[in-house]
């Protein structure tokens, strides 16, 4: 553990080859043409993150990638590119007038990316377990004195070393009010888009029930005309 | 539409009838009577009564006729609503028009029917009456099918029975039965269904699906194409005909007797049936009555038979709807009950039992026990069954409101049977027009609100018990002593130790294979209940051993031509169970 | 474990003390346990046909080998000899990868569940293990949405999305149910979720609508009858594996009921105490079992097969009762009964454990 930026062996062989499957599936996500293809890419994109957080330590992080990433989001998105059958796309030039101008952009903005990031101070590598434990409080007991007033509070603490419990402790006690707002954000978009989306289910749509389909009957009333026996 | 380049202009040469008896049905006076009180009744010039006939019957001018159906219907005494059937027959070089047109119709009001008959051309087009009847639609579009009939105003005037490509209209009589036609797929055009529905303006591409004629839920070779928009029934269109075998037109070539193991594959569901109602209409041309002990046997066949097919139908469709237990409880009772039809002539499922006059052969010495057995047993199964599937949420749910049908649409398409009663109209040929004896019996019709696949279903259980209701009564009766079939050398073979032994009942036998039985020349309409409506074989007599005219009035081809309505607006899977719902015999619907 | 150690570890003396503890004894116990899984789950077939026959009043397979016992080696070996057939205008790459797809999170997720008392029967214990559980499980509908579309054929298509929507709904219902548990038992862990229930009850007496929605959304997650919409054979002929045949069908065939063992299992564990027979810490419990030595521990494996069997045999019992519903009324049942139930059962659960926290100091 002397330097927790260098990975050793096994480690860096997985980070090597994960990484590349993902750097280079997600160039195909942009440049396959047909749409299913893209979206399968991307899935492999998400699988490699997710093992490269895995291979870091926070399994949480990962397990939580595969979840939600592969196993719900990128379901939904292959259910509509199948949905709506889009078909391959059209063949275009890749390479156009503008393009090189595009890979200028690139470059620079990977040079001034470079050049901030360089100059921070990294902080303790994650995948030391020591960074893991965070001290929970467990109990708050006051101290009282002889006369009724608290003098201090005694806080029991317990380290705990499961990551998945500090997440937790991360976004419920020391972000939370972050985390809430957040969340609420996220509910005016859902409550937004489904208001946008909403169909329009008004009187057009008893219309449209052919009178030729008979109404409903109640089963009470079904079962008493039923005769005989 | 297509034109007979390579028609064969045969001229028809049957053989010359020799029985010129006219045909006088039983009550001839009183049908007259009633025929001209109606014909007061419409009070029109170009309808004229036609007496002597075993239904009140009409000629009606061919440009009138949509005006005298719509009266018939609306008349406040009369009200015709039943459209019961609609075909064509064909006598070439008649002056007065090469084909009849013959329409059929029945009041619940007067239980009473009517026949009107259209003289027409080849190149003379009969109105369409699917402004006032829509049952009407399919029946149109056969009677152009087979006999190249025009009817003005018919939206859809395409071939139903037959392949696009075939050429010529095959219940001519001077069309070829051994031409041949190359068919293929190549030039027919693609079925597309009309859009109905719609529901809301939708984002999603509509796709349309294709089921069948091979698909595991069309149980037989129905077609179905219906355009989704994702779950969601849009437009539908059915076609058929893929199991169509020219019954009729087999049985213009084939003696009374022989035509019998054909009517086995119409609703082979329930097989005796089918038998029973052919060879009483038979009998009716004859005016000869099976001696009861033949009667008794056929009755209680008929009314198990019943029940086997109400098993099946339900068995069928709660499989659809993914029950796999309750088909396996249904079919072993249906096990038993072919058994008892096999004890009687050898065979199960097309058993050709019934012969004009009688049974093949007697039913065996125990017939009486097995049916006693088979009547306790089978309550059980009915009750386990109506248990598994009514007391089931999932199942209720699947079934209640779903494919569901007006009571007027329902008359307006000609349902009849179990689909009519799940919508309260209480209309059974058994009650309405007795047969066999059934008015001696006590039995209900059972009848259900709402006309969806949860009424037909509760109808059918109930039918059931009817069913065995009769059946308990029957077997306290007993077996009736005597022959199983007429003493009339002209109808019924004279048993083989007689032929063996006697000059007479050699030539009797010689004549009954060679020349058949000759009914008088006349024609005659008899009905019965069948598994799933009206089953009724309207036969022409021109004297001669080969009936000129079969007709048979399917009770599935009626009830299915609304289907493609019923499940617009609905899912893929309330389709499936309106269609199994709805006991469509690909036997009966093609013939 | 603890016993044999010594003596298979002077096996491998050459490989490191870590290297024998976190590889070696893992991938052996993970080939035994594949083997034995994939008996189990041929053997499950033969189980299904022989019990839903004896509930239709029918016989089943009984013609190869004793009671056609043969019958799960016969079906096998028929699948392999088919002939394997590409439908005109399919995704050839996706036609292909499709079946693998579903099979690898199927038996991967066998390496996170213990099957007996730890540490022999537990291959990994993950601290996340019931988090990646669900990640893996989650990724197993791709195979089927990918074989719908690459078939080219609008049924597979239909089945496919079906499928897709299915999974993805019952989803939430499926992770909202073990929450209760999570709350009760403060731990990922299956081992440790076990542990807590030995200690005090089993889980389905506080957790009885968590169990209920588990039990009902395991059953949708798999496609099983009374939610086989995706393979209904009387609308969609056979849904996602219509045009597939021969192992590439037996794959799907595979992966469905490893992941119906894989539901069993996690059932037993989360809900009915796994491989102990205990309450209060009185009974067979974990360390009961341990003391015992490999009697101890081979009867932890036993009750712990017993109780997944039964609900191997609840999967069957379901598909002989009832019909199958339709898709709207699949999915109002996930999203407007099953994830609000969910939901107030959290809710109630947080509750309860707070009010006896709180009354307990």
């Amino acid at each position: 553990m002397t330097d927790p930026l260098m990975l050793t062996g096994v480690s860096l062989a997985l980070f090597v080859i994960v990484g590349a499957i993902a750097v280079a599936s997600s160039i195909l996500v942009v440049s396959m043409r047909n749409p299913v293809h893209s979206a399968l890419f991307l899935l492999l994109t998400f699988l490699c993150v997710a093992i490269l957080f895995v291979s870091m330590g926070a399994e949480f992080v990962g397990a939580v990638q595969v979840l939600v990433y592969a196993g719900g989001i990128m379901v939904l998105f292959l259910f509509v590119v199948m949905l709506i059958n889009v078909k391959a796309l059209p063949k275009e030039k890749v390479f156009t007038a503008t393009s090189m101008m595009g890979v200028l952009m690139g470059v620079l903005l990977f040079i001034i990316l470079a050049i901030i990031l360089a100059s921070g101070t990294w902080a303790p590598a994650v995948n030391a377990p020591e960074n893991l434990r965070t001290a929970v409080v467990v109990k708050t007991t006051p101290v009282v004195d002889a006369g009724g007033a608290t003098i201090q509070t005694e806080t029991v603490t317990r380290d705990v070393v499961g990551n998945a419990e500090a997440v937790g402790m991360a976004l419920y006690r020391d972000y939370l009010v972050p985390f809430e707002v957040a969340s609420l954000f996220l509910l005016v978009a859902m409550v937004g888009a489904i208001v946008i989306g909403k169909r329009e289910l008004d009187a057009s749509e008893e219309e449209a029930i052919p009178e030729f389909i008979a109404k409903k009957v109640s089963d009470e009333d079904r079962l008493k005309e039923v005769t005989g026996a | 539409m297509s034109t007979p380049t390579r028609f064969s202009s045969m001229p028809y040469t049957g053989p010359a009838p020799t029985n010129r008896s006219p045909y006088i049905p039983k009550g001839v006076d009183a049908i007259d009577k009633r025929g001209e009180e109606i014909e007061a009744k419409i009070a029109a010039p170009y309808v004229t009564s036609v007496p002597g006939q075993d239904l009140p019957t009409f000629i009606v001018e061919r440009e009138k006729i949509v005006e005298v159906l719509r009266k018939l219907k609306e008349d406040t005494e009369l009200r015709f609503e039943l459209p019961v059937d609609l075909f064509g027959v064909d006598y070439p070089r008649r002056p007065e028009g090469r084909f009849d047109v013959v329409y059929q119709l029945y009041s619940f009001k007067n239980n009473e029917r009517v026949r009107l008959v259209v003289h027409t051309d080849e190149d003379k087009a009969v109105p369409s009456s699917l402004p006032v009847f829509q049952g009407f639609d399919w029946f149109e579009r056969e009677a152009w099918d087979m006999y190249g009939i025009k009817f003005d105003g018919h939206y859809n005037l395409r071939r139903i029975l037959t392949h696009e490509m075939f050429q010529g209209h095959a219940l001519r009589k001077d069309y070829d039965p051994a031409q041949r036609w190359l068919l293929t797929e190549k030039d027919v055009a693609k079925i597309v269904p009309v859009v109905e529905h719609h529901p809301e303006d939708s984002d999603f591409e509509q796709v349309t699906l294709n089921l069948g004629p091979s698909h595991p839920a069309t149980h037989g070779t129905l077609r179905i194409v219906v355009t989704l928009d994702g779950e969601r029934i849009i437009g539908a269109d059915t076609e058929i005909g893929y199991l169509h075998r020219c019954f009729e037109k087999m049985s213009e070539t084939h003696t009374y007797q022989q035509v019998i193991p054909f009517t086995d594959r119409l609703n082979y569901c329930s097989a005796i049936i089918n038998n029973v109602g052919y060879c009483m209409a038979v009998e009716k041309l004859l005016g000869i009555e099976a001696p009861p002990r033949a009667q008794y046997i056929r009755l209680v066949l008929s009314e198990f038979m019943r029940i086997a097919d109400h098993l099946v139908c339900i068995a069928t469709n709660v499989l659809d709807m993914g029950a796999l237990t309750n088909f396996w409880y249904l079919f072993q009772p249906r096990e038993e009950i072919y058994q008892l039809v096999e004890a009687c002539c050898g065979a199960r499922l097309l058993p050709t039992y019934t012969r004009v006059g009688g049974l093949s052969v007697d039913a065996p010495a125990n017939f009486l026990d097995m049916a006693k057995t088979l009547v306790k047993k089978l309550p059980k199964h009915i009750d386990d069954a109506e248990k598994l599937l009514l007391r089931n949420r999932i199942f209720l749910q699947r079934v209640e409101g779903v494919g569901a049908i007006t009571r007027e649409s329902a008359i307006n398409h000609g349902y009849t049977g179990p689909c009519l009663r799940a919508t309260g109209v209480a209309y059974d040929v058994r009650k309405a027009h007795p047969y066999m004896g059934y008015e001696t019996y006590d039995f209900d019709i059972p009848v259900a609100e709402g006309g969806d696949t949860l009424a037909r279903t509760l109808v059918r259980l109930e039918e059931m018990r009817q069913s065995l209701r009769i059946l308990r009564q029957a077997i306290d009766r007993g077996l009736p002593a005597g022959p199983v079939i007429v003493d009339d050398p002209y109808v019924a073979l004279p048993p083989k130790e007689k032929v063996y032994n006697e000059m007479e009942s050699l030539i009797y036998h010689f004549k009954l294979i060679m020349h058949g039985i000759q009914p008088p020349v006349g024609e005659t309409y008899f009905q019965v209940e069948g598994g799933n409506g009206e089953l009724g074989f309207h036969l022409v007599s021109d004297g001669s051993k080969n009936p000129y005219r079969v007709r048979v009035r399917p009770p599935c081809f009626a009830v299915y031509q609304a289907f493609r309505k019923m499940i617009v607006g609905q899912t893929i899977a309330d389709a499936i169970a309106t269609l199994g719902s709805l006991n469509i015999i690909a036997g009966e619907l093609d013939r | 474990m603890s016993a044999t150690l010594p003596v298979v570890a002077s096996l491998f003396g050459s490989i490191p003390e870590p290297m024998v503890q976190w590889v070696v004894w893992p991938t052996i116990k993970f080939v035994i346990a594949f083997a034995i899984i994939m008996g189990i789950v041929a053997f499950t077939t033969l189980v299904e046909r022989r019990v839903l026959g004896f509930m239709q009043a029918r016989l089943g397979p009984n013609r190869v080998g004793p009671q056609g016992i043969l019958q799960f080696v016969a079906d096998p070996i028929k699948l392999l000899l088919k002939e394997d057939i590409v439908p005109a205008g399919a995704q050839k790459a996706a036609y292909f990868i499709a079946p693998m797809l579903p099979i690898i999170p199927a038996f991967l997720v066998f390496c996170l569940i213990p099957f007996g008392p730890p540490p022999t029967f537990a291959i990994t214990d993950v601290n996340v293990g019931l988090l990646l559980i669900l990640a893996l499980t989650s990724t197993g509908v791709y195979g089927i949405i990918l074989g719908g579309w690459a078939s080219n054929n609008k049924f597979s298509l239909l089945g496919g999305l079906r499928s897709a929507a299915q999974m993805v709904s019952y989803e939430v219902p499926f992770g909202l149910s073990i929450v209760g548990v999570l709350m009760l038992s403060g731990s990922l862990s299956l081992v440790e979720i076990v542990h807590r229930q030995e200690l005090g009850v089993w889980n389905v007496l506080p957790q009885l609508v968590g169990c209920f929605i588990f039990l009902v959304a395991m059953t949708a997650e798999v496609n099983r009858a009374p939610f086989d919409l995706p393979e209904a054979e009387s609308e969609l002929v056979a849904g996602f594996h219509t045009e597939y045949s021969g192992m590439k069908f037996a794959f799907f065939f595979l992966a469905e009921y490893a992941s119906m063992l894989v539901n069993a299992c996690l059932i037993v564990i989360l809900f009915f105490g796994g491989w102990t027979l205990a309450i209060a810490g009185k009974g067979l419990t974990t360390e009961t079992m341990q003391t015992m030595g490999w009697l101890g521990l081979s009867l932890g494996f036993l009750i712990f097969a017993a109780k997944v069997a039964f609900f191997m045999i609840l999967y069957i019992w379901f598909r002989g009762t009832f019909p199958r519903y339709r898709f709207d009324q699949l999915m109002e049942l996930g999203w407007k009964w099953m994830i609000p139930l969910a939901l107030v059962n959290i809710v109630v659960t947080g509750i309860v454990i707070l009010l006896v926290r709180n009354g307990g100091a």
